[in-house]
């Protein structure tokens, strides 16, 4: 029991634009608020993990000085879209090793504005004479000419492999998926968008890559996410009120891809998240079927329905009839992104894996309000980040 | 980029190859990328783990799999299965769209290109659909030497 892990205090901050709040300022608004709702101080933190992609580089000691220098270890975490949830699992990690007692994850990010991610290509035009250059020897840009770099044409391949191997997807099934979500965020005040789409709007919004649609995107936005972790034993000594709204962490899990054949010309994001969900569940001791609320990291309405397989939501390859089975609905047996998911809440990337862990936590204290889904004990979230790193994590309401 | 790339490129084993002797006369071609052979059946080639056959287009210093450090060149099939594809209508600048890219399943072996030589639409783009290996010319440079791309075309029944 004292070598449990628990989230004592977990905020996010709104998401969307702050045209007034740099990366140092989103975090400490977030790291402020998690401290205020664990009823502690950076005195009693141990260990700091920041998390954060387009910053800069040093979020971590940046933050001290708008919160607090006391001389703990600061580690400045990178992962992809995973990194908030890196940033915690370091946290949990240094405390389990036993180093602290206590420690602060943060994930921030400033994306209002950036486009399209994963466009990185640029043309050679100092020198127009062909020379080839990097690992594959190429003598011009190759994105749009072999395939493509871009995340929503990266997922895109992902969703429709899927239905290559299984069947049943089309355009309107994954537009239907992105109906969902954007219904579910309209309950979310957080939410960057909480605009209800129909399904007619979603699929005759602007074609990014087909089958995504822009609705069908994660929309890129400013956000900040941070949690306070703490030791079972710590929460022992701290009040009735702060062990009562404690979230225990039982699953905390970081996984890469192992090899396979494919994932080297198109990510294989299934296999990773597979693994992740099975140590997940053989270490909190429970399965899918006790879970009542999911986030999962809808970065793309294509990405969602491999997950809800690869999270073990449904039989292998029963994705489509899961869905079309209305259960992940707020209103059926396996809620699925009540928060609105990335599609609407909105992917401030670092901030995401640290923010859904907060919307799972949030329904575990009965804290949602007209979203909150009654009666919920346990629940997962996950991040993938491309590359790939994916984390899950299961969180469990407090017995107290 | 540049320098990293600079070095990186000069370690490679199996460089790409000139079609015709350059600063002749006719006109020079170099594939888009080393994994693309050129000459009178245009193929892709991998390298080849000789421990346990996994294949990459990019050299390895030991291999994914299996961690062996040895690989041999093995010509990928030039018809295969398109089992994903996306259909890009918005990408970078200098990038034109709308354009299929896809994965083509090659006897067993994944390789990512575009899918070519159709109207890029749903209804004329198929999962499934079999595709064989074809090249075009790219661009050409200051010196006329021509960049050859390759994609994925339909293969007429």
């Amino acid at each position: 029991m004292s070598d449990d892990i628990w989230i004592l205090g977990i905020t996010m901050t709104k998401f969307g634009k702050h045209p007034d709040l740099d990366t140092v300022d989103l975090a400490a608004q977030a790291a402020m608020a998690a401290l205020a709702d664990g009823g502690v101080t950076m005195a009693d933190i141990g260990v700091l993990a920041a998390g954060n992609l387009i910053g800069g580089g040093g979020l971590g000691q940046q933050l001290q000085k708008q919160i607090g220098q006391t001389g703990i270890p600061v580690y400045n975490v990178s992962n992809a879209c995973a990194t908030g949830a890196t940033a915690l699992r370091t946290v949990i990690m240094a405390i389990k090793a036993g180093e602290c007692d206590m420690g602060l994850a943060v994930g921030v990010e400033k994306l209002s504005g950036a486009g399209l991610l994963g466009a990185g290509g640029t043309a050679k035009s100092d020198k127009n004479v062909y020379e080839p250059s990097g690992r594959y020897g190429a003598v011009t840009n190759t994105d749009g000419r072999i395939g493509t770099n871009n995340m929503p044409g990266t997922f895109a391949q992902i969703g429709m492999e899927y239905g290559h191997k299984y069947g049943g997807t089309s355009f309107e099934l994954f537009a239907k998926i992105s109906e969902k979500n954007h219904s579910h965020s309209t309950l979310n005040p957080l939410a960057a968008y909480t605009k209800k789409m129909s399904l007619e709007q979603i699929m005759g919004d602007m074609m990014i890559a087909y089958p995504n649609t822009r609705p069908m995107c994660s929309a890129n936005c400013d956000g900040g996410a941070a949690a306070v972790v703490i030791s079972g034993a710590k929460l022992k000594t701290l009040s009735l009120e702060q062990q009562r709204r404690a979230v225990k962490v039982s699953a905390s899990v970081l996984t890469s891809d192992p090899w396979s054949e494919s994932c080297q010309v198109l990510p294989d994001v299934n296999t990773l998240t597979r693994m992740a969900s099975t140590q997940a569940y053989e270490q909190a001791g429970v399965g899918p079927a006790d879970l009542d609320l999911v986030e999962l990291h809808d970065c793309f309405a294509t990405a969602e329905l491999v997950h809800y397989d690869n999270l073990q939501l449904c039989e292998q390859g029963g994705a489509v009839d899961f869905f079309t089975s209305g259960a992940p609905w707020r209103d059926g047996t396996m809620p699925v992104n009540v928060s609105g998911g990335l599609q609407s809440k909105g992917h401030p990337i670092s901030a995401t894996g640290i923010a859904n862990i907060w919307e799972v936590c949030h329904h575990l204290r009965g804290e949602a309000g007209d979203r909150q889904i009654q009666g919920a004990r346990v629940g997962l979230a996950h991040v993938i980040g491309l590359g790939s790193a994916c984390g899950v994590h299961i969180l469990e309401k407090s017995a107290a | 980029m540049s320098n990293f790339d600079g070095a990186a490129a000069n370690l490679l084993t199996m460089g790409p190859k000139r079609c015709t002797y350059k600063g002749g006369p006719m006109a020079t071609a170099v594939p888009i990328v080393d994994y693309l052979v050129l000459g009178d059946n245009p193929h892709l080639i991998a390298r080849e783990c000789t421990g346990c056959g996994a294949r990459f287009f990019d050299r390895r210093n030991a291999c994914a799999s299996c961690f062996a450090t040895t690989f041999s060149n093995a010509p990928i099939s030039t018809t295969g299965e398109l089992k994903a594809f996306t259909i890009v209508a918005f990408a970078a600048p200098g990038v034109p769209v709308p354009f299929v890219a896809g994965v083509v399943d090659c006897d067993g072996t994944s390789v990512r290109g575009n899918v070519i030589g159709v109207d890029p639409d749903p209804d004329h783009v198929a999962l499934g659909m079999k595709v064989k290996l074809t090249t075009y010319v790219v661009g050409t440079d200051d010196d006329g030497t021509e960049a050859i791309g390759f994609g994925f075309a339909p293969l007429e029944a």
